[in-house]
């Protein structure tokens, strides 16, 4: 035991020990805590940090990172969840050495870290949703360091950066100028490989040489959040890998599971209850209806060409399967409109795989599930001869405003929508489609196109029993106010994960084949 | 002779098995993707794909040397041959470990360049055909992104390859870009992407103010040396009202798109073309700029050239470790073109209707073996008695330079062991 309880008698010795332990108010989180500790606290702890988390996460879709409202926000959050002691003022961390309550903090923020990321570790989806509220934690406290402690933090974790020499600064500064637009001429630059600061490469925000990023120094946020990245998904994958050894203590289990579920909304994999309610029939009418205006834009450009591409027959492909069409009908449905243009003979050998693939009938038979809103709108841009993604991200203003009017939409909502996606809110564009196209006002806040459809079929039935509302009695137990939403918006996420469920692939003549296999992505 | 030149698909089982006995370059072959042996294992955990006859499809082949992979390509004859990546394990022996443990570990960082995704602006041809006049793209996307993967990322073994039919590709071949994650696959990739969007984005390629991506100005530069010969010369982009138009789209600024569109209607028949259109447009753009009015058409020139010339990478093909992608030397079912070698410096002057297809170096291979006959001279290689002669020799150049980079490291990791 390295830390001990509040409860010990002897604090001067515990504290000499913690501060040790704890030097410095951020951690990398490098070395798992290896106290003791109660089932009870271990309760607390984690669902004190997802509440932390959640409150990332909404501030983070509502205001703009880094901004002023954002912090205040993010405070005023915190202070309401009474969970404040993750982000203190400045001041009352610079006591030097730090008091016993600030060290049990630093203890908390450890352990119950260390928590999640065994609740939060055993998918895909779920390392990407704790990996991306856990940065946008770590950013927004980092910024609230003082340039001292800053440098503290560095050293401590050997991050060593040395700025290049004022020759070199000289010799190149028009480019770097011209790739760093926020920069000066006192502007000091780091020079960093490129691996280490992806982000701004992606983006193209730095100047590149030989392999080489030259980072400016307001930047240099980006360089210790992308270690923190690396690290965080790095141990994820190997956490996920050694979670087996836990199955054996049938105290743990149960509750890690359950704090991982609290937050992701419902997945639509397992909807065997719905299987074989749809029939191809149906499509048609039901895409006027209920289908989200992506299915829409899928299913009018199906029926018109007779063909999708790749994404296309994965987006809409697994919507459909989501819905409840059954295999059998899905392969009806695909083959009715591909042999339009195509022969029999070609549509089994090449499209029917793909199909049955989808629903877990070939390859590595995963049983694969729709895409989420985020999945549809950061990942897969769509390309030239794409109709897929999601119509408020990837469409003309111009285009999207016009599509809109031909569905006879008033001025007002057009322009109200039009100026939601201009501000990166692609799913309260959504929600106010919806609640256009079913002249309701539900403030309904889709996460899932699949869940658009749900919701859809629920009013029109005159079923007002929401998810939402299913998703508060469930959990109701835990004390936790569950709220679904997890609405996204393009500023919230900087570095869009990596697509790691593809194991198909695409017989377009000439196409070159993917296929992945199984791997914990490093995301 | 000239009766072979002409492929004709359905010969292609009678040649394939003469083109993998004769033909194909098997040492230099195996000499690049064994890397030298640094580590040992890098040729023998590199996965292969098969397309045989029929579409049917074997994934997961691997061989220990080069004896087994001429023994096994000459066997089945297939029809394409895909490189994947070096596994953790020997592929073939893939379903005997753990799903979970079996993963790809590095692959070279490739790019996949296809003609099929320029349909949008050119007017030309469309889906997998290409002419002369659309071949320009492929020059341009060769020179940005050669000089973009050298200078920027410092890389330096770039193999570029011909398709076959429809595209290039570019296997970038360092030590450090075979590590790369798929994160890093993913930024490198972005990085180069500037045209972004599908079908309904028509703008798509959207300039900050200012100073551009010192990457960014450099591609402008080499679209801008050739973009009249090829936009108003070849494609004569802007030669009617509907070509003109989907330009004109391009110029976000309602009230400068309409200057424009009235001025270039008040011009006369005669100056009715492309090229005087152009000329007009960019005057426009410069003449508006000095007026102080930047905000209004800063890159409008500049967003219009990257549209229509900056290459349109396939970005799945790059991001994944794990992709699979065609094979150099594969034959096209299709054309029968082999896929070539380019070298990027001559990419001029290289010319894809006279990429040698299969059934001509067939020919070409009996006519030398009627000359030769009698000569008892030491019998050289056969590809390089044929037109294949020229890709090879631009491969073995890449393999000289990627060679001198695994010498050292062989003497050091033989030193390391203190064996003899």
């Amino acid at each position: 035991m390295q830390f001990v309880s509040r409860h010990n008698k002897n604090k001067s010795v515990t504290v000499g020990k913690a501060v040790d332990r704890y030097p410095h108010q951020l951690q990398l989180y490098t070395d798992p805590p290896t106290d003791n500790i109660s089932l009870r606290e271990f309760e607390d702890f984690a669902v004190e940090r997802l509440k932390v988390l959640k409150a990332v996460e909404t501030v983070g879709v509502r205001h703009v990172k880094g901004s002023k409202d954002y912090n205040e926000a993010l405070t005023k959050e915190f202070r309401t969840l009474n969970v404040q002691g993750i982000m203190k003022s400045i001041t009352s961390r610079h006591r030097q050495p730090p008091d016993e309550t600030e060290l049990l903090e630093r203890r908390k923020d450890h352990i119950s870290h260390f928590i999640l990321r065994l609740a939060y570790c055993r998918s895909e989806e779920l390392r990407r949703w704790f990996i991306a509220q856990e940065v946008d934690l770590f950013r927004s406290r980092f910024v609230l360091e003082s340039k001292d402690s800053i440098y503290k933090f560095l050293k401590l974790n050997n991050l060593d950066y040395q700025p290049i020499s004022e020759q070199e600064k000289k010799d190149n500064l028009s480019e770097l100028q011209a790739a760093s637009p926020r920069s000066s001429s006192i502007t000091d630059y780091y020079k960093v490989p490129f691996t280490e600061v992806l982000d701004l490469v992606k983006s193209r925000k730095v100047y590149l040489r030989s392999g080489f990023a030259y980072v400016p120094d307001n930047e240099l946020i980006v360089i210790i959040i992308s270690v923190f990245r690396s690290k965080l998904s790095r141990a994820l994958a190997v956490t996920c890998r050694s979670l087996p050894q836990l199955e054996e203590d049938d105290r743990l289990l149960p509750m890690l599971s359950g704090l991982s579920k609290r937050y992701l909304g419902q997945d639509y994999t397992n909807k065997k209850a719905l299987s074989g309610n749809i029939t191809v029939e149906m499509i048609d009418g039901l895409s006027k209806t209920s289908f989200p205006l992506c299915m829409q834009q899928l299913h009018q450009a199906f029926r018109q060409n007779h063909h999708l591409r790749h994404w296309g027959r994965m987006q809409y492909g697994l919507f459909l399967k989501g819905i409840g069409l059954s295999l059998d009908e899905a392969l009806r449905f695909w083959r009715t409109e591909f042999l339009k243009k195509m022969d029999p003979d070609k549509f089994d050998k090449s499209y029917s795989y793909t199909i049955r693939h989808n629903y877990g009938k070939e390859g590595k038979r995963t049983d694969y599930t729709p895409y989420s809103c985020i999945k549809v709108i950061t990942t897969n841009t769509p390309a030239v001869g794409d109709h897929h993604g999601c119509p408020f991200r990837h469409t003309d203003p111009e285009l999207l405003k016009q599509r809109l009017q031909s569905q006879m939409m008033s001025k007002d909502v057009v322009d109200e929508i039009i100026s939601l996606c201009k501000t990166s809110h692609y799913q309260l564009a959504c929600g106010r489609y919806f609640d256009w196209s079913h002249k309701s006002d539900t403030k309904f806040n889709p996460n899932h196109p699949n869940q658009y459809f749900e919701e859809s079929q629920h009013f029109l039935s005159g079923d007002r029993m929401s998810q939402n509302d299913k998703a508060d009695t469930q959990s109701s137990q835990n004390n936790v106010k569950i709220v679904q939403s997890q609405t996204f918006s393009q500023k919230s996420v900087s570095t869009p994960p990596p697509d790691q469920t593809r194991d198909e692939f695409d017989f377009d003549e000439d196409t070159d084949i993917e296929m992945q296999n199984t791997e914990i992505p490093e995301l | 002779m000239a009766t072979t030149r002409d492929y004709d698909s359905s010969s292609l089982p009678d040649l394939l098995p003469l083109y993998y006995k004769r033909l194909f370059p098997y040492g230099p072959y195996y000499k690049w993707l064994n890397y030298g042996g640094v580590p040992k294992t890098y040729f023998t955990h590199r996965e292969f794909s098969f397309t045989l006859k029929d579409d049917i499809y074997i994934r997961y082949q691997s061989f220990t040397d080069q004896q087994e992979l001429e023994k096994e390509i000459q066997k089945k004859c297939p029809y394409k041959i895909d490189i994947g990546a070096i596994f953790s394990h020997k592929p073939k022996d893939h379903k005997t470990v753990k799903a979970a443990a079996f993963q790809a570990q590095e692959k070279e960082l490739v790019f996949d360049i296809d003609m099929t995704d320029y349909d949008d602006v050119r007017n030309c041809c469309s889906d997998a055909n290409i002419c002369k006049k659309c071949w320009p793209l492929m020059i341009f996307a060769v020179k940005i992104l050669d000089r973009a993967l050298r200078e920027d990322f410092g890389f330096d073994h770039l193999l570029w390859i011909y398709s076959g039919r429809r595209g290039i590709h570019c296997w970038v071949c360092d030590e450090e870009a075979r590590k790369l994650s798929q994160n890093a696959r993913t930024a490198v990739a972005e990085y180069l992407s500037i045209v972004k969007g599908g079908d309904s984005q028509v703008r798509k390629v959207i300039l900050n103010e200012g100073n551009y991506h010192p990457s960014i100005s450099k591609a402008i530069e080499i679209i801008r040396s050739s973009f009249k010969n090829y936009a108003v010369k070849l494609q004569d982009f802007l030669g009617d009202d509907v070509k003109l138009n989907k330009v004109l789209q391009l110029i976000p600024d309602e009230g400068f798109r309409k200057d424009v569109a009235d001025a270039l209607e008040k011009m006369d028949d005669v100056r009715q073309n492309s090229s005087a259109r152009w000329t007009a447009i960019v005057a426009l753009t410069e003449a508006v700029k000095t007026k102080g009015e930047y905000r209004k058409c800063h890159s409008v020139v500049e967003e219009i050239m990257l549209q229509y010339c900056y290459p349109r990478l396939d970005v799945n093909v790059s991001t994944g470790v794990n992709h699979l992608l065609k094979s150099p030397f594969c034959v096209h079912p299709k054309t029968g073109r082999v896929c070539v070698t380019i070298d990027p410096d001559d990419i001029e002057s290289f010319d894809p209707f006279a990429v040698p297809t299969i059934s001509q170096l067939c020919d070409e291979l009996n006519q030398s073996e009627v000359g030769n006959e009698d000569s008892g001279k030491k019998r050289t290689k056969d590809y390089r008695q044929t037109s294949l002669k020229g890709p090879v020799l631009v491969f073995d150049g890449f393999l000289k330079k990627l060679e001198a980079t695994w010498k050292g490291r062989l003497i050091q990791q033989s030193d390391l062991k203190r064996e003899f």
